[in-house]
């Protein structure tokens, strides 16, 4: 033999091989071991498909509790959340009218853990609006929309609108008197493009309206096809869209160069203190500059040194710690309030109120004057509004600073007074006086539909708004008052809807004066 | 000669209109066009040929005690049903606001939904009801109605057996 290999035995080898698969495969699976050096923590960041959409390295001002609120993470923690307990909830739910509602009732009372798995679903579903709205407003009073963010302030929008959509596509599915006519509402307000073609008579050839609500039911009334498309909506579309436009705002965060912050954020925030744990405990090996230089529009160019310190863990601990929040959140809702279960849906016998899920009851005041301009006109116009804030806002003094810009604090306070006194004011004009139709039976639909309490208080909103434009020299001032104002509006007109509105829609001061049958 | 002979072209010049190029492109936009003609095709999905739907026609029977005046709301419909000297006559209760089942009461109707108030004869006097309520087309065979809450009616149309 002409090999000088040392004697080997197969099944040693064999035996070795076996003993050591373990270890292998954490290698395999975990390429670059402990993340305990400056360069491992990178390599655990930028290796892993999930953790590398934030950056290696996380700024200092993003860490502060103040600049954030964990807002952000907290409605992703809540869409997890919802994600998670739905799935469980789909073993035992079946979208069929005729076994709906008994489906909902057996996880309430059959399952074991149901009802407290419905309950999270509900409150996460119900906080994730919230700190969607609440991180939509952190993001414009800290100007985090200007350039070069303004796409990812869209995609923010996008997500609102995917929140919402979830929300609202959830609450037909227990199939009781709440859902369905919520939902036969929300379809009546998708149709009621018609109250525009009608009073122009052109339905006939050209009826937007009727085409929405039949895309939505699949029928002409709240019925099994209905269900079936608010059900792969919700469990399906509007989840797997949520989640793409979840990764791609992420991403652009950091590919935005991390969150706003003033630029002396450095300055402020003075050299990294003795306990930010490491600093540099390596030399890099290796640098990305050169890519950085390459695209002169990356957002790090020019800069030198920044107060950075590894995502992994101070960025990655700060969110499991909201994360955890937001479940222990849930869950203790959950065990104080169960999610509300009303009779099984009768088609002929309204709820009196009936009443939409409480972030739409601003929305629902509003219809109670026009379906078309409450349900779709002005909503629209809120949206293109917020859509069109990063196109005309074009200033840079002041960004990343709460309520920075010309005025600031004082101004936003003088809004938040304009916005409740405006909306206020002219809700209780329409509740103590009624409107045109009332003083004028025979006006034709078209005034009602442009002039109407809702519209007039867009245009107030618009107007004090163009005012502080002109008076501060400033796009950022209008869009300060703009959106303060458009949250007093949502506010005060929820608040009339959800507290002060009894059967047939009349003004209450509270319950206990409603009409007893 | 007053043009200049234009210069053969030569074995090593390009192409005019590179082939490969518009090989690759031809069979791009046939792909795309036949991705659109697919999409265009999907689109038509969500709309059936036949709505599942209940009939809207349906027979019922007036009560004989049926005073001038009085509404009857046959039981699972969305419709009231009236009776006078001079005919019979049918109004849906269907709002035209946002879709809910308004109630019969002395004046009219009212909604319970948003406050539309609708005279007897279905017209809105107050509330956001962009529309009166419609009538709807009766026929009358003894004391048996059929009515078809597809159909409209003009206002005013009372129907004598």
């Amino acid at each position: 033999m002409s090999v000088a290999s040392p004697p080997r035995n197969p099944l040693q080898e064999f035996r070795g091989n076996l003993r050591a698969a373990p270890r292998r495969f954490l290698e395999s699976a975990f390429r670059t071991g402990k993340p305990a050096t400056d360069r491992t923590r990178s390599t655990f960041v930028f290796g892993n498909v999930f953790l590398h959409l934030h950056s290696v390295r996380t700024h200092l001002w993003s860490l502060r509790w103040r600049t954030t609120w964990g807002l952000g993470i907290a409605s992703a923690a809540a869409f997890f959340i919802t994600l998670i307990t739905g799935v469980l909830l789909m073993f035992y739910y079946k979208p069929y009218p005729e076994v709906a509602y008994d489906s909902i009732k057996d996880i309430h009372f059959v399952v074991p853990a149901g009802r407290f798995i419905r309950n999270i679903h509900r409150w996460a579903a119900n906080g994730m609006v919230v700190t969607v709205i609440l991180h939509m407003a952190r993001v414009f009073y800290t100007a985090a929309y200007r350039k070069p963010r303004e796409f990812n302030w869209l995609i923010g929008l996008a997500l609102l609108a995917t929140t919402l959509g979830l929300s609202f596509t959830g609450y037909l599915l227990p199939w009781d008197q709440l859902a369905y006519w919520a939902i036969t509402i929300g379809a009546n307000i998708a149709q009621s493009p018609r109250e525009v073609t009608d009073a122009l008579g052109i339905t006939e050839w050209f009826d937007p309206g009727g085409f929405q609500r039949l895309l939505l039911l699949g029928s002409d009334e709240v019925g099994a096809e209905a269900l079936i498309r608010f059900y792969l909506l919700h469990v399906m579309i509007l989840p797997l869209v949520l989640t793409a436009l979840l990764a791609v705002h992420i991403w652009r965060v950091r590919k935005d160069g991390g969150l706003a912050r003033p630029a002396d954020a450095d300055q402020r925030l003075g050299p990294p203190g003795e306990d930010v744990y490491p600093v540099f405990t390596q030399a890099p090996t290796r640098t990305y500059h050169l890519a950085a230089i390459v695209r002169g529009r990356t957002p790090a160019v020019g800069r030198g040194p920044e107060n950075t310190v590894p995502s992994m863990p101070h960025l990655f601990y700060a969110e499991l710690a909201v994360l955890m929040l937001t479940v222990f959140l849930c869950l203790a809702l959950s065990l104080i309030w169960d999610a509300p279960l009303k009779e099984l849906a009768n088609p002929s016998v309204p709820e009196n109120p009936a009443k939409a899920p409480w972030y739409f009851l601003g929305l629902q005041e509003m219809v109670s004057f026009s379906a078309f301009m409450g349900g779709i006109g002005i909503p629209a116009i809120v949206l293109l509004g917020l859509g069109l804030i990063p196109f005309l806002d074009r200033e840079e003094s002041g960004s990343g600073d709460w309520f920075g810009g010309p005025g600031g604090w004082p101004l936003v306070r003088r809004s938040i007074v304009w916005g409740l006194a405006a909306a206020a004011g002219i809700e209780a004009f329409a509740i103590q006086f009624g409107w045109l139709r009332q003083w004028f039976p025979h006006i034709p639909q078209l005034i009602i539909t442009a002039i109407n309490p809702g519209t007039v208080l867009t245009v107030a909103y618009g107007l004090y708004s163009l005012w502080l434009v002109k008076r501060y020299g400033s796009a950022r001032a209008g869009a300060l008052g703009l959106f303060t104002c458009f949250l007093c509006g949502f506010t005060v007109l929820t608040i009339i809807g959800t507290y002060f509105r009894g059967p047939n829609w009349e003004f209450y001061w509270s319950p206990s004066q409603w009409p007893s049958h | 000669m007053t043009t200049q002979a234009k210069a053969a072209r030569s074995r090593l010049d390009p192409e005019p209109i590179p082939r490969r190029d518009w090989l690759g492109l031809s069979s791009l936009w046939a792909a795309l066009s036949a991705f659109l003609f697919a999409t265009l095709g999907m689109i038509r999905l969500p709309k059936a040929a036949v709505l599942a739907s209940p009939s809207k026609k349906f027979r019922i029977h007036l009560p004989e005690n049926l005073q001038p005046g009085q509404a009857f709301v046959p039981p699972g419909r969305s419709v009231a049903v009236f009776r006078d000297e001079s005919g019979v006559w049918a109004i849906s209760t269907v709002c035209t606001h946002l879709g809910c089942i308004v109630k019969p009461t002395a004046e009219g109707f009212e909604c319970p939904c948003h406050g539309s108030r609708f005279a007897a004869d279905g017209s809105v006097t107050k509330g956001p009801a962009p529309r009166p309520l419609p009538w709807l087309k009766v026929n009358v065979s003894g004391n048996t109605l059929i009515v078809d809450a597809g159909a409209v009616a003009p206002a005013g149309s009372k129907v004598s057996a």
